[in-house]
């Protein structure tokens, strides 16, 4: 065991950053499932850092109330936001929710409370492998459900074509603002996780890098399913470990590794319908 | 005969653009009516504000002693008005029974889903035969089919079509029409869009010719066809 103690003393963070990066691929999944381009789930992540971190810090709640209330907030400030913002599409929704990701990294940047530019500081290490895992497990069950469930065959019509849905008497409006909320809660939790085990969170990290990390993560594994999400997530937080015997062409090949994913695979890596069809091929090469 | 649905100096724009100007028309139920006129007259501007999809300036829509007028889509789906959507509007990455349970979106009652949909594959055998393939890989006669037997799984009381001979070679068209006329003996009201005004007409109870945003004629069917001025206009001579 002692192999796995140096492995865990060493990669242990690395481990909790892919389960949070998995998170926040599956947060923005579940709008994309919704047809809904959203870039709000960087911000959506912070409120939810910056909740709990500031209840752990100054009410010294327990840390599942501390959870929960992490999702909760960015899901309510979802809840309100979405009622206007959601009557966009397309581009002019992400515009507008990378708008309001900027006024959220802005507000937390000027504020007493939460430390401005300098962030919140000696956040408790409260957050377990077990309580990542489990929570993952929860949601992906959960997203499974989801997705085979009435609302989920809603979302899907809703992202096909949202005039035949409506046309089928599906309320449009009201699931496009439950795939949001919903998104908003995932990446809220996802988020308080996060803060509770890297000791200190600033509003940089809560910018418009991160939530086009965010939605690179479900590009590039590729979004039709759930596994696609969950794969791209953890190769672009490994990637960069792997590479890192290249010093400064670092950046360089993780750059040329995305541009040639999307270049060759546009539906992202895990798309199950060319998945079958190369398996089929290969069995007729051999036959 | 009763009335199902009558509308009432309904007005509909798009910005200061007043495409339908004020127009009454009503249907009877169990009919057959034909809403026919030149591309940009007003027809499927008038269907849209019967679906909820637009909403009306100006007018009532009564349906069954209700003003729908300002229902959400989906509202007017529940009260049993549902449209086959332009260009047919089918979800192509889905299978011909998905989207056909897709249809049922709104009825909770299991026995009578399955009723419907033994009902649409009674009508359009070969949605039956392809049931378990991509919508998007059917013909578009087909995928007109589809979106009718679609739009038949909600359960109508009224349904609206716009346009479901564009784009289809003529001996599909006529399979359609003549599929409509079966499904209107059965009970159902129909309100039918149409540019293709010789096909609608042949086939509806009654008509109206509708011209950049007003009704200018409305008659029987029959009548309508042998009109000069309809024969004229519309029929080339």
């Amino acid at each position: 065991m002692e192999w796995f103690n140096d492995f865990w003393s060493t990669y242990s963070t690395l481990v909790f950053s892919v389960g949070v990066h998995i998170l926040l691929a599956l947060s923005i999944w579940l709008t994309l499932s919704c047809g809904l381009l959203s870039l709000a789930n960087a911000a959506f992540m912070g409120i939810g850092a910056y909740v709990a971190a500031l209840l752990t810090l100054h009410l010294e709640w327990s840390f599942g109330t501390v959870l929960l209330a992490g999702g909760v907030a960015p899901a309510a400030v979802a809840l309100i936001i979405g009622a206007p913002v959601l009557r966009l599409s397309g581009v002019y929704l992400a515009m507008a929710t990378l708008a309001f990701g900027e006024v959220v990294r802005i507000t937390v940047l000027n504020l007493e409370i939460t430390g401005g530019p300098e962030g919140l500081n000696g956040i408790p290490l409260s957050t377990e492998a077990w309580h990542i895992a489990l929570i993952l497990a929860v949601t992906v069950y959960g997203l499974a459900r989801l997705r085979r469930s009435k609302v989920g065959r809603a979302f899907e019509a809703i992202k096909e074509d949202e005039i035949a849905a409506r046309l089928m008497g599906i309320d449009v409006d009201r699931y496009k603002l439950l795939a949001f909320s919903l998104g908003a809660f995932i990446a809220g939790i996802a988020g308080a996780l996060n803060a509770h085990f890297t000791f200190f969170i600033s509003p940089r990290e809560y910018g418009f890098e991160n939530a086009v990390d965010i939605l690179t993560m479900a590009v590039l594994g590729g979004f039709s399913n759930l596994i696609g999400p969950m794969l791209g997530a953890t190769i672009l937080t490994l990637l960069p470990e792997l590479l890192r015997s290249l010093h400064d062409f670092r950046s360089l090949v993780n750059g040329a590794v995305l541009v040639l994913v999307v270049l060759f695979l546009p539906k992202g890596i895990w798309e199950p319908r060319r998945i079958r069809a190369w398996v089929q091929r290969f069995k007729g090469g051999r036959a | 005969m009763s009335v199902l649905l009558r509308v009432h100096d309904l007005s509909v724009s798009y910005g200061h653009i007043e495409a339908v100007k004020g127009i009454n028309f009503h249907l009877n139920s169990g009919e057959i009516t034909a809403l026919v006129g030149a591309n940009g007259a007003g027809k499927s501007t008038s269907l849209l504000a019967l679906s909820g999809l637009l909403k009306p300036a100006r007018g009532k829509i009564e349906f069954d002693g209700e003003d729908i007028a300002r229902l959400a889509p989906h509202k007017i789906v529940q009260r049993g008005v549902v449209q086959v959507a332009e260009g047919r509007a089918i979800l192509t990455t889905l299978t011909v029974a998905e989207n056909l349970a897709l249809g049922a979106y709104s009825r909770s009652d299991k026995a009578g889903i399955a009723a419907s949909l033994d009902e649409v594959y009674a009508l359009f055998p070969r949605l039956k035969d392809r049931a378990e393939q991509f919508a998007g890989n059917l013909s578009g006669g087909e995928q007109q089919m589809l979106a009718i037997g679609r739009a038949l799984m909600a359960k109508p009381k009224l349904l609206l079509l716009d346009e479901p001979s564009m784009g289809l070679a003529p001996l599909m068209v006529q399979e359609i029409f003549r599929t409509l006329v079966e499904i209107n003996r059965a009970g159902l009201t129909i309100l039918l869009v149409e540019q293709n005004v010789r096909q609608a007409l042949k086939i509806a109870s009654h008509g109206y010719v509708i011209e950049t945003g007003k009704i200018v004629l409305a008659d029987s069917g029959a009548n309508l066809l042998a009109n000069p001025k309809v024969e004229e206009a519309y029929l080339g001579g």
